[in-house]
This record gives C-alpha cells, sequence and structure tokens, in this order.
C-alpha cells in the first residue's frame, strides 16, 4: 500500500482494523477521541463491531466478553478512562485474555488537563491494577511506529494470551505523518486456534471457563506461577529499544521515549555540531524495560540524563539498569508542557559543564 | 423397563451445589437449564456468572462460560453476544451485583437492547460478604450493616429493578417471577422460557427478575424463608409481565401465580 498521510488516531484506528480487530469498545475522553471516531465508521466496513460503552469500566468488560469469545479486540482511552478500566485489565490478565489497550496519555493527577504527558509510566509498567501481573506496554514514537505497533500488538496478546498497552502523548493521537500499511503483513508470532475460546460448547473439547477466580490457594499459586513464567518469557524475548548517537563515546547518555525522544534526537544533531558527544537509548517497550541496553550504553558515557513528561517516573528503571549508583540528571515538563529541544541542549551543557544539579545522588 | 419421570437437565453439570439448604439460586439454576434444554440451545448458550453466592454457576451450567466482575456481567454479555451474535447468552446476578455497583451496565445493556437474557435474582440481601444490606433489602428488613432494620429515611427504598428496566423506550421482555414455591417456580419457568426465545428469536434484550431466598443471611428456616418472601416480598415487588417487546413503552400486568 502507498503511503498515506494520516492523523496519529486514524492511523491506530486503521491498524487495528489491519491487524483483524474485529470489536471495538469505548467511552470518549480527549484527547484520543478521533481513534473510536475513525472506528465507528470503519469497523463496520469490514463487517466488524463499534459499540459506544457507558463507562470505561463497561468497555473494559465488554472486552472481556468479545475477547474470551476469540474475537480480536481493542480499547483506547486517555489517563482517567484507564484508571477506571484497572479492575477490568487485572480480571483480563487473570483470565489470560488477549486485549489490546491504547492509553493516549494526558497530564494528571485527577481531571489534570487534556495536553500531552507521559506521566501514566508508573500505572502502565508497575501499578495497573490488583495482584500480581503485567502487561506488555509499546511506546511508539511516530505516527508509522504507532501503526506497526498496535498491530503487533495484536500478535503479541494473542500469543500471550495476555492485555498488552500502547502508550502514547497526545502528540501521538494529534501528528500527521506518512504512514505505509504492509498488505502481505505476516504475525509476528506464529498463534495456535483459540480452542480455549467460549464459543458455544458441544462436548468435544474441554467446556469454556474464562474465569480468574481459583478458590483453591494452591491452584491460586500454581495459577500465578505459570503467570510469572509467561512474564519471564516477555523479558527474555520481548524487549525493543532503539540507541542513537555516539554510544561508544558519549558525554551524556539521554534515556527517552515516545515524542521526547524525538525532541531529543534534534538536540542531540545539533549538540554534534557544537562537538558534544550524546547517546540516547530509546525505550520501544516499556515494560520490559530495556534494562541490558541502557546498562550498556551508560557504562561508557560519563553522564546520564533522562528527560520525560513526568516528575521522573522513569528514572526508576534507569537506576535498577545501572552497574553501580551513579548520579542521573533529569529534565521534565509537566501539565501539557512539552520539552523542547533548546532545553535538552542547555540542559546538556550544564551537564558538561557542572551546573546541572543530579536528581539522584550515587 | 423404569421410566425416568425426574432427571437432571443436559444443561445442569453432574455436581452438587455450595448452596445452603433451602436456598433458591439452586432452583432458579435448574429452571433456566430447563428451558435452555427445551429450547435445544445449549451447544450455543454461553453464560455470564456474577460475583455473588452464584459466582461458581460456570461449574453447574454445562455450557461454556465466563465469570464477570462484581456488577459487570451486562458488559461482558454485551462483548461476547456482539462478537458472536449467533450464541444465546445469559447473565446470572444477584441484587448486589445487578442493583447496586452494577446498575449502570444493567440500564444501558437494556437501553442499548443488546440480544441477551439476564436472571436477575432477588433475594433481598448480599449473599455471598455475609448479609450486608442491598439496595433490595425490605424496609424495616434487619441486615448486618443496618442492624436495626432498614432505615429509609437513610437508605432510601428498596429498588424495583423490574419495574425501573420497564421505564426504558427500548423494546424488551421484562417480567418478574418468584421462586418460594411450586407454583411460583412453574410460573418462572415460563418467564425464562419466554426470555429466551425473544433472545434466540432476535427480537430483543430480556430480564426476568426472580425473587429467592437467603435463609442464611435472612436468620430464618428455609420453611420460614419462603413463607417471609411471599408475606414481605411479594407485596412490595409484584409479579408479572411488566414489558414487551410487542407491547406499549410500560404495560404492568401484575398477576399472582
Ligand atoms: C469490586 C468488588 N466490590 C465488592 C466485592 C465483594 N462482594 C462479593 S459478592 C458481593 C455481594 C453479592 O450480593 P448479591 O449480588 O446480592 O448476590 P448473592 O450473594 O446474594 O447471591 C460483594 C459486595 C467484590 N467482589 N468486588
Ligand atoms: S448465603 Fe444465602 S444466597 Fe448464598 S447460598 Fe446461602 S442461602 Fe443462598
Amino acid at each position: 500500500m502507498a503511503k498515506k498521510l494520516m492523523k496519529g488516531a486514524e492511523a491506530i484506528g486503521e491498524a487495528a482494523v489491519q491487524a483483524g480487530c474485529h470489536l471495538f469498545f469505548g467511552y470518549p475522553i480527549t484527547p484520543q477521541n478521533e481513534i473510536p471516531e475513525y472506528l465507528s465508521s470503519r469497523l463496520p466496513q469490514v463487517g466488524g463491531t463499534f459499540v459506544q460503552a457507558e463507562s470505561e469500566v463497561a468497555s473494559i468488560n465488554m472486552l472481556y466478553g468479545a475477547a474470551g469469545a476469540g474475537e480480536r479486540v481493542m480499547t483506547s482511552s486517555s489517563s482517567p478512562g484507564i484508571s477506571l478500566m484497572a479492575e477490568g485489565i487485572s480480571y483480563c490478565a487473570g483470565a489470560k485474555l488477549p486485549v489490546v489497550i491504547v492509553n493516549i496519555m494526558r497530564a494528571g493527577p485527577g481531571l489534570g488537563g487534556i495536553l500531552p504527558s507521559q506521566a501514566d509510566y508508573f500505572q502502565a509498567t508497575k501499578g495497573l491494577a490488583h495482584g500480581d501481573f503485567r502487561v506488555l506496554v509499546l511506546a511508539p514514537w511516530s505516527i508509522q511506529e504507532a501503526a506497526d505497533l498496535v498491530q503487533d500488538a495484536f500478535d503479541l496478546a494473542d500469543y500471550y494470551r495476555n492485555p498488552v498497552m500502547v502508550v502514547g502523548d497526545g502528540l501521538i493521537g494529534q501528528m500527521m505523518e506518512p504512514v505505509e500499511f504492509y498488505e502481505d503483513r505476516q504475525p509476528i508470532k506464529e498463534l495456535p486456534p483459540k480452542t480455549w475460546a467460549s464459543t458455544g460448547w458441544k462436548r468435544d473439547r474441554p467446556k469454556a471457563i474464562i474465569n480468574s477466580l481459583f478458590l483453591d490457594p494452591a491452584e491460586l499459586e500454581q495459577h500465578n506461577i505459570d503467570l510469572k513464567k509467561k512474564y519471564d518469557l516477555m523479558e527474555r524475548d520481548e524487549v525493543r529499544f532503539a540507541t542513537y548517537g555516539a554510544l561508544d563515546s558519549a558525554d551524556v547518555v539521554i534515556v527517552a521515549y515516545g515524542t521526547v525522544a524525538r525532541v531529543c534526537l534534534s538536540a542531540i544533531e545539533a549538540l554534534e555540531n557544537d562537538g558534544i558527544k550524546v547517546a540516547m537509548v530509546r525505550p520501544i517497550t516499556l515494560w520490559p524495560f530495556p534494562y541490558e541496553a541502557v546498562r550498556e550504553v551508560a557504562s561508557k558515557a560519563k553522564d546520564i540524563l533522562v528527560v520525560e513528561l513526568s516528575t521522573g517516573q522513569m528514572i526508576e528503571d534507569v537506576r535498577l539498569a545501572l552497574h553501580r549508583p551513579r548520579p542521573i540528571h533529569f529534565h521534565c515538563r509537566l501539565g501539557g508542557m512539552l520539552v523542547s529541544p533548546e532545553e535538552v541542549i542547555d540542559k546538556v551543557k550544564a551537564i558538561k559543564a557542572g551546573t546541572s544539579e543530579e536528581v539522584h545522588y550515587a | 423397563m423404569p421410566e425416568a419421570v425426574f432427571v437432571r437437565p443436559d444443561s445442569l453439570s453432574d455436581v452438587s451445589t455450595h448452596y445452603c439448604p433451602g436456598c433458591t439460586h439452586g432452583i432458579i439454576h435448574r429452571l433456566v437449564a430447563e428451558v435452555i434444554d427445551e429450547l435445544g440451545i445449549r451447544e450455543r448458550t454461553v453464560g455470564v456468572a456474577p460475583v455473588g453466592c452464584s459466582v461458581l454457576a460456570y461449574n453447574y451450567f454445562d455450557c461454556d462460560f465466563h465469570e464477570a466482575a462484581h456488577g459487570r456481567a451486562p458488559a461482558v454479555a454485551t462483548g461476547i453476544k456482539r462478537a458472536r451474535p449467533d450464541l444465546a447468552v445469559f447473565a446470572y446476578q444477584g441484587d448486589g451485583d445487578l442493583a447496586s455497583i452494577g446498575m449502570a451496565e444493567i440500564v444501558h445493556c437494556a437501553n442499548r437492547g443488546e440480544k441477551v437474557t439476564v436472571v436477575f435474582v432477588n433475594n433481598a440481601i448480599y449473599g455471598m460478604t455475609g448479609g450486608q444490606m442491598a439496595p433490595t433489602t425490605m424496609p424495616g428488613q434487619s441486615a448486618t450493616t443496618c442492624q436495626m432494620g432498614r432505615d429509609v429515611e437513610t437508605a432510601g427504598h428498596p429498588i424495583r429493578v423490574a419495574e425501573l428496566i420497564s421505564t426504558l423506550r427500548t423494546p424488551a421482555f421484562v417480567a418478574r417471577a418468584s421462586s418460594h414455591s411450586p407454583l411460583a417456580a412453574v410460573n418462572a419457568k415460563e418467564m425464562l422460557r419466554r426470555a429466551f426465545k425473544y433472545q434466540v428469536e432476535g427480537r430483543c434484550f430480556s430480564l426476568v427478575e426472580v425473587l429467592s431466598t437467603c435463609p442464611t443471611n435472612w436468620g430464618l428456616t428455609p420453611a420460614e424463608s419462603t413463607e417471609w418472601l411471599e408475606k414481605t416480598m411479594l407485596p412490595y415487588y409484584p409479579l408479572g409481565v411488566f414489558k414487551t417487546p410487542d407491547g406499549d413503552d410500560r404495560a404492568p400486568l401484575p398477576r399472582k401465580p
């Protein structure tokens, strides 16, 4: 297919359709309304179903039903809506259901604001809801990557029988960029038929029970052990990241993800012209986090800088990635304000000049 | 050869339930299963269990099942039915599940006219969690969280779900039945049969509220419980068909079983 200029939200919707997503359930919230709006007219064209649910609580439970019946399903929302889905996502994880959830993050806490943010990092990667579970978290930095990752998300969800979350900020939803969909795209995993789905029981297979309840503690312990094994496999096989710049000899290594990483890349190019060598590690999977890659690049760099649209939630993972405790510098904008390349340039120069205050001490 | 005159319905699993002696959840299960058998739809029926005493319904019905989060069974049923419209989908819910935490889901499921059937078991109490006040608890009825009896000044009056749902403009079949006597059960089965039939015919959403007993948390014997249901609940919760897809917006036809 030829490249087409698309708004991020539309590209995410079309990517779901291309991936064979059959049903979308969602509740309006800015700044992601263009995703359900697009799908409300697009899904019926391909024999799919769009339902505007009464709330995010209902949306995620509709996903629970439709995914349990064996179909590819998606919802999208923004921060407060994802909070409302928490219980349902935990149920999906417990019942091993493949669902795809898009979070176009906005600034919080509470009602916060409608402008871009990355303040749901902790929520997505560590504390999505109650119970011992994990979801794969994919963070695109461009519209093309958003389209690609959404399609991959469906394969990963089916393969692991687990929720997969795609997180972007408002820019990912609103930007327009050329996007290409590949007609001959193949699933990135070998996917077995969904013999576990509730499709009506003719007694020719075990009865399908989509369920997260285990009253026997020994059984529930085993269930948790089995889930953990799955998460271990994800940690081993699904880490994704990209690296940029002077990896072997950086004065400063930046760790940033999503659209913030693009801003940082412009800064890196400008700094190179000034003779300052900067490298960058961009996590594409926020969970599993690319600890090895950060450790590797950081070990060769003098200083470490984390740039985020949050008060420093990712710093915790960067700390964990390091061999030994080292100072970390940090730059952020909050509340929907954006980081500019100039700010990153100034920050890197300040680090070099020894005038930047570290946020995490050795 | 001896002839079997009373057998387990094909749609019920060959297991014993965990319900307390005298609890009518089991009777209601059986009525639903008999209806599924008689309509010949077991192979394409998927049930949704609530969080409540009937949380383990997936072990008792011999068909595919989902166990839903507390109150969300109508949303889960919506998801299943929209994914596979050829299935017959029913949700089985208690009164805390449906009329308290899940009120939004049931109202909107009915209002969208989802072609699913909801079996709503009203026992005027939270059974599973140990007898707390439900939205359906009778005025003056004591529960562990209203030990002096439900005070309508602060807790409001019991919610009449069948009446409430029947005010929605979207065509539906809405009825209330009871399980406290053999005659009532025969009527309840007829209501359930109509409810499932409307769904299978692709006609409309259907809900049957079934009055039920909870001897354990009412603190009564099984026999006293059926008597209490009849004396206390029946006058407030009239039985009958409140709405049909053929009728007007709302056509209450209270009748004694
Ligand atoms: C989110 C959430 N809140 C509370 C509970 C606890 N809980 C379990 S069952 C129940 C009430 C069940 O009562 P009802 O729906 O009337 O069914 P019954 O047990 O009487 O059949 C509650 C409050 C829960 N499981 N989940
Ligand atoms: S607690 Fe009440 S509703 Fe629950 S099984 Fe016992 S009698 Fe039935």
